[in-house]
């Protein structure tokens, strides 16, 4: 993005003003310019200004808070204080329902990222009837929102005793995980130059083999991005887990949720769960994110 | 050998998104405990339950402007950045919100849109503004005490007689607290008479203490209701105006003779307490514009992207015809850009449909009816109240609405796929 830059900058030494623009039009654009910087400045304030509000909310007590607007922070810093974080990780609800957030979304994403590399290769790779048929009929179940699974599958885990389970959450998203795991798999593998695979398949490399020590090593771009986005689409996830899940097996989102009801008097486990639960993505956002950044584009119905 | 590597997707996917297809048209078929057969019951409660009407119409409103405001909003952003050498820094600031969830980003905007104006950071902006342009009434809580001249009168207060010039007159009230009272209040002091003029004092009648003080008259430990208004009133018409001294007095000219003195509405307002915006009328707005801090960077990313491969040459080209900045945006970047505003639109309308979780946090318990949308009325009647059947209906409603998008995505794939 920064190479583009240097081809839009008009005021920049370059000397490929046209000679046909006056020193006014040159003066506007440096307005203009100007005029922009602070329009992106403002928006940018404006997008930080909640998250910020919620960070300053999860330092103060409940009384500073029925009292005044957290912006008062900034004229009276020393109302800052940890105490809610304290207290909330005293609450074994809420720890216990973090460990349940991530007891979920790990297999959820493993499960999700080595079932969908199989069946890529498969469908890049392998021959067999009907390939294309199949993969297209994999495709279309992309968009299929997951709301049209909630009843049925409740009423099959109901039957199967895996409802109320960790195990029925993580199988649901890895289910719902598989179309676009499967897309982008197969799309990344097809591009893998046909002769690196023939050349391990006449050293007498099987289909296993073949996938572990060649395909899976040269997908770790799309590996990376399909990890990441699932991840975070699991962690993220209240939907699901509000259907599946009981009380002793709810993710943290489950967990606040709960406490919604009563926003006012609990907003002192509200505030600091919400930034505990977003700690993790955010740290995973901004160290990963170009993979985050491709597997959005990939994501999206081109 | 390839049935091993596609087995265990296969069978997930069967059971966890096939099945359930099938299972939920065959649902949507049955009454509400699942032994019955029930027709087209379920899909007609679609559009005659007026908790279904609702979640459709408010639908419709998110639908139409969610996507196309995250999108125009990120159309803009993408342009604007590529003219700032910090841009980068300025999209991940946008995009962030991406990362957490949907809960997250309810629980921030349920603080942001809180109404107290000394919580909500939207309505203490919002009468921030409006305060420095409406001036605040001083005494919302005014109103007249025992034996008091004073009846109610459109909102204010109005003499029960007429009066004369010379003869001072008493506007007493009580119910101001002592804290709330203007800064510049003094000691409350009987008016005195004033040849051709009426003259009168306004002021709390009210003494700390059973018994202490008169009733009717101001007493020393009372204060005047210093900025009143007074309006004299004839025949319905206003003929003159005062407003009243730090210590409650006032002057009316003579023209005030026989008219009643009335203390309008004005002065009792409520102050300003800003915009109800999770009430039943702003609620969905109010809940877009949350949704579109969330996915405006999903639109901004994207068309950066696309906006990356717009030939250079063709905006300069139109540039040194000496098209204004304007006209390059309008005629050469959005044309050329026309395909991927059309992808990122129709992804948000994909998601747009089954939101759920914003709705479902930030409307709070008493407008969530008003908010309702299709994916929440599927899981408050399939979850909350028996009724599986019309659940289902919805169900497959919603994936009726999403059928078009699939075919869409195969054909364009099966071009792919032959390549």
């Amino acid at each position: 993005m920064t190479a583009t830059v240097g081809g839009v900058g008009k005021t920049g030494p370059s000397g490929a003003v046209p000679a046909g623009r006056s020193v006014a039009s040159r003066i506007a654009e440096r307005l203009s310019g100007g005029l922009v910087r602070v329009v992106l400045i403002l928006v940018g304030l404006f997008w930080l200004v909640p998250t910020i509000g919620l960070l300053v909310s999860s330092l103060r007590t409940p009384q500073d808070m029925s009292a005044s607007g957290w912006w008062s922070v900034f004229t009276e810093p020393s109302q800052l204080t940890v105490d809610s974080y304290r207290k909330l990780l005293e609450n074994s609800d809420i720890t216990d329902s973090l460990v349940n957030t991530v007891l979920i979304t790990v297999p959820a994403t493993l499960l999700v990222v080595v079932i969908g590399a199989l069946a890529g290769y498969a469908f890049a790779w392998m021959e067999f009837p009907g390939r294309d048929w199949w993969f297209l009929g994999v495709v279309s179940l992309l968009v299929v929102p997951v709301q049209v699974a909630l009843i049925p599958i409740a009423e099959l885990f109901g039957n199967i005793g895996l409802f109320g389970s960790i195990l029925g959450v993580i199988l649901f998203h890895t289910g719902f995980g598989l179309p676009f795991a499967v897309f982008l798999l197969r799309n990344f593998f097809a591009e893998i130059p046909r002769e690196l695979l023939e050349a391990a398949r006449l050293d007498g490399a099987g289909e296993l083999r073949l996938f572990a020590r060649v395909v899976m090593p040269l997908g770790g771009p799309a590996i990376a991005s399909l990890g990441i986005f699932q991840f975070l689409w699991v962690w993220n996830d209240m939907l699901v887990a509000l259907v599946f899940t009981k009380s002793g097996t709810q993710p943290v989102t489950v967990a606040l949720q709960t406490q919604v009801r009563q926003f006012g008097n609990n907003i002192d486990v509200l505030a600091p769960g919400a930034f505990i639960s977003m700690v993790i993505p955010l740290a995973v956002f901004f160290a990963f994110q170009k993979q985050f950044v491709s597997g959005v584009m990939a994501g999206a119905v081109k | 050998m390839a049935a091993l590597f596609l087995l265990p997707a296969l069978v997930l996917l069967g059971a966890l998104v096939v099945y359930p297809i099938g299972y939920s048209l065959v649902r949507s078929f049955g009454n509400a405990s699942g032994d019955g057969f029930a027709g087209f019951d379920n899909y007609r409660a679609l559009f005659t339950d007026d908790g279904i009407r609702t979640a459709l119409k408010n639908n419709v409103l998110w639908v139409v402007f969610a996507p196309t405001v995250s999108t125009a909003l990120g159309l803009v952003f993408a342009v604007l950045t590529e003219r700032v050498r910090w841009g980068t820094a300025f999209k991940l600031v946008v995009f962030m919100p991406m990362a957490i969830s949907m809960l997250a980003a309810g629980i921030i905007f349920r603080l942001v849109y809180d109404q107290d104006p000394d919580k909500g950071v939207a309505n203490a902006v919002w009468v921030g503004v409006h305060d420095t342009f409406a001036q605040a009434s001083a005494f919302p809580k005014a109103h007249p005490g025992r034996d008091s001249p004073l009846r109610p009168d459109r909102g204010g207060f109005i003499t029960r007689t007429t009066v004369r010039a010379g003869q001072p007159v008493a506007l007493p009230l009580v119910g101001v607290a002592p804290d709330q009272l203007p800064d510049d209040a003094k000691k409350a002091v009987a008016a005195a008479p004033e040849p051709g003029k009426v003259t009168g004092t306004t002021w709390q009648d009210f003494t700390r203490g059973k018994g202490v003080g008169r009733l009717g008259a101001p007493d020393p430990s009372e204060v005047g209701y210093a900025g009143m208004r007074i309006e004299a009133v004839k025949d319905g018409t206003v003929v003159a105006t005062a407003e009243a001294a730090g210590d409650g007095t006032f002057v009316l000219p003579a023209a005030a003779d026989g008219a009643r003195l009335r203390l309008p509405a004005s002065n009792f307002r409520e102050p300003y307490n800003g915009v109800d915006w999770l009430g039943p009328a702003l609620v969905t707005p109010s809940i877009i514009g949350a949704y579109v801090w969330m996915w405006a960077g999903f639109a901004m990313v994207l068309i950066a992207a696309g906006l990356a491969g717009v030939p250079r040459e063709l905006l300069e080209a139109a540039r040194v015809d000496g098209a204004s900045e304007w006209q390059v945006f309008r005629k050469v970047t959005v044309p050329l850009l026309a395909p991927v505003l059309a992808v990122v639109v129709v992804t948000l309308m994909i998601n747009v449909l089954k939101v759920f979780d914003l709705v479902f946090i930030i409307a709070p318990g008493s407008s969530q009816d008003d908010a309702n949308v299709l994916a929440l009325e599927l899981y408050r009647k399939g979850f909350a109240e028996g009724q599986p059947g019309i659940a289902s209906a919805i169900s497959v409603f919603l994936l009726l609405l999403v059928i078009p998008v699939m075919l869409f995505n195969i054909r364009r794939l099966r071009r792919e796929v032959r390549r």
